[in-house]
């Protein structure tokens, strides 16, 4: 599904690479946690798996795309297949959270009548039916992730991209969307989330690769946040 | 392609940057009026010298003498002058025309000018050659051939005249076309900066549309309609100050040498023809321009 094959990513403003000679698969329907301190390589690993970023050496494998070496054109097509969550929501302010979602769609060319079938269900399927005609200013921070999550996952990607989800939620609402993504997981989408949380690594028990500087210094099957440290 | 949802963005676009899409659509109203203006004298110019092509004549002027003994150009040097003249490459047809025939026709021209025929004598009036040119442009060989020969007053040469005028009306052509040109580059600066202004003011939406895996055509174009709807408002505008400056001035200042047949008006058609220009004009000059500065400028 992933794999990274000695994928190194040297910055040009940095002697130091961000990832260093990484090699590494991921299954789909997995759900794996990406942890390792600030600097470590985390955000440098997914924006190679969006394509945010070519790998220096090494190859990127998502689904079918060989990310490093496809062209610009097909770039798209990667990113359709791919949702993305991140700590500060990145909700449109002036689009409700019906017209937030939707938006996910059209500026992919769906056509209105799939949207207005599709909207409504990932809303409730995120928990925020009833709140759809709402403006993100009005939501608590739990209810904007959630609409985000709804964005990410509307078009039913393959693999879920989460940078700290969690980064701006109190640990109960953290649990909340947790749960939330361990939903999305079960309906066989892979999960790669990268986060700082060791309450939510402990609790969920699930694989762990940990970075530090570029390099991964621990893969476990079920893993916990402090182990080997 | 959903042309409703990047139509709903297009105008979210040109309503947050008000200020700048008017100042836009001023500048680029303005460039093309300048630019219309240019293409109308150009019209002007071509109608002219179609107009008087056909007619332009170089008049062999006969001195005093054959004017008053040979009214047929029986005789020498007059009819030496003619079988010349018809003998010379590059003429269509020469017309013998008496002092007779002349002064009827003086008559006629300035029949509307009662006074100035009253002091009119036939005498003043030379028998004259009217040579007509296959290319009106070489009345030169008339004037070097046959001026100062035995009974030549003189060579006349109408072209020389309209030459000067059209030089006149081709200089004011550009400068006309000038300043559209640097009003235009000031237009151009313009577009560019309010498509990064506008790219900025929606870096979050075109975040998310690259993240949700929306095509680069899909990002752009928005951006680049807002431009081109802009600059077809600015020709929109353009179109209406040239009707305004044709109503309002130039059909004043003109009037006179309308009426007399010398320049020919300036017709609501000729707008009409020269408007497509303007608009095909805008419409490549804000896309290409957006499309510049998109790949340049704004990482979408």
């Amino acid at each position: 599904m992933i794999r990274l094959e000695h994928v190194s990513k040297v910055y040009k403003t940095s002697t130091r690479p961000a990832l260093d000679d990484v090699s590494v698969e991921m299954e789909k329907g997995e759900f794996v946690f990406l942890i390792g301190p600030s600097g470590s390589g985390k955000s440098t690993f997914l924006r190679l798996l969006l394509r945010e970023e070519v790998p220096t050496r090494g190859r990127v494998y998502v689904s079918n795309f060989d990310v490093a070496k496809m062209s610009r054109r097909r770039v798209p097509r990667l990113r359709q297949s791919i949702g993305c969550v991140f700590q500060d929501f990145r909700l449109l302010p002036t689009k409700t959270v019906a017209e937030n979602v939707a938006f996910a769609l059209e500026v992919i060319g769906k056509p209105r009548n799939t949207i207005v079938k599709v909207v409504p269900e990932v809303l409730q399927l995120v928990g925020l039916d009833g709140k759809e005609d709402r403006f993100p200013t009005e939501l608590s921070g739990g209810e904007q992730q959630r609409v985000a999550i709804a964005r990410a996952f509307v078009n039913r990607p393959l693999v879920l991209i989460a940078d700290e989800p969690t980064g701006n939620l109190d640990p109960d609402t953290s649990q909340d969307i947790m749960l939330l993504l361990e939903r999305i997981n079960r309906t066989g989408t892979t999960v790669i989330m990268a986060t700082h949380d060791h309450g939510i690594v402990d609790s969920m028990r699930r694989r762990v690769v940990e970075l530090s500087f570029g390099k991964v210094v621990r893969d476990d099957a079920r893993g916990v946040y402090g182990v080997g440290r | 392609m959903r042309t409703s949802f990047v139509f709903s963005e297009v105008v979210t676009g040109l309503r947050r940057n008000v200020t700048m899409t008017i100042a836009m659509i001023l500048t680029t109203a303005i460039s093309l009026a300048l630019l219309g203006g240019g293409l109308l004298v150009v019209r002007m110019v071509d109608k002219m010298q179609a107009n008087y092509a056909g007619k332009l004549e170089v008049s062999v002027l006969l001195t005093n003498d054959v004017s008053a003994n040979d009214k047929d150009c029986t005789q020498q040097p007059c009819a030496g002058l003619r079988s010349a003249l018809e003998q010379t490459s590059g003429v269509e047809t020469v017309v013998f025309q008496n002092r007779d025939e002349g002064f009827e026709r003086f008559k006629r021209i300035f029949e509307a000018q009662p006074e100035l025929l009253k002091l009119a004598r036939p005498e003043a009036i030379p028998a004259t050659f009217r040579v007509k040119l296959e290319d009106p442009d070489r009345t030169d060989v008339i004037k070097q051939a046959f001026e100062g020969k035995p009974g030549v007053k003189g060579v006349d040469d109408q072209s020389k005249f309209l030459e000067r005028f059209f030089e006149g009306l081709n200089g004011l052509r550009d400068v006309v076309l000038i300043l559209a040109l640097i009003q235009a580059f000031a237009a151009l600066l313009l577009i560019s900066n309010t498509i990064q202004v506008s790219a900025f003011t929606r870096r979050v939406e075109v975040g998310i549309m690259r993240l949700v895996g929306a095509t680069r055509w899909y990002t752009q174009l928005p951006f680049l309609i807002e431009a081109v709807v802009a600059g077809i408002i600015g020709a929109v505008c353009a179109v209406g100050l040239l009707v305004l400056g044709k109503a309002f001035f130039i059909d004043r200042i003109t009037r006179n040498l309308t009426e007399s047949g010398i320049i020919p008006p300036v017709g609501y058609l000729d707008i009409l023809i020269v408007s497509p220009w303007l608009f095909l004009t805008a419409i490549v000059i804000a896309a290409t321009t957006g499309y510049v500065t998109l790949r340049l400028y704004v990482r979408l």
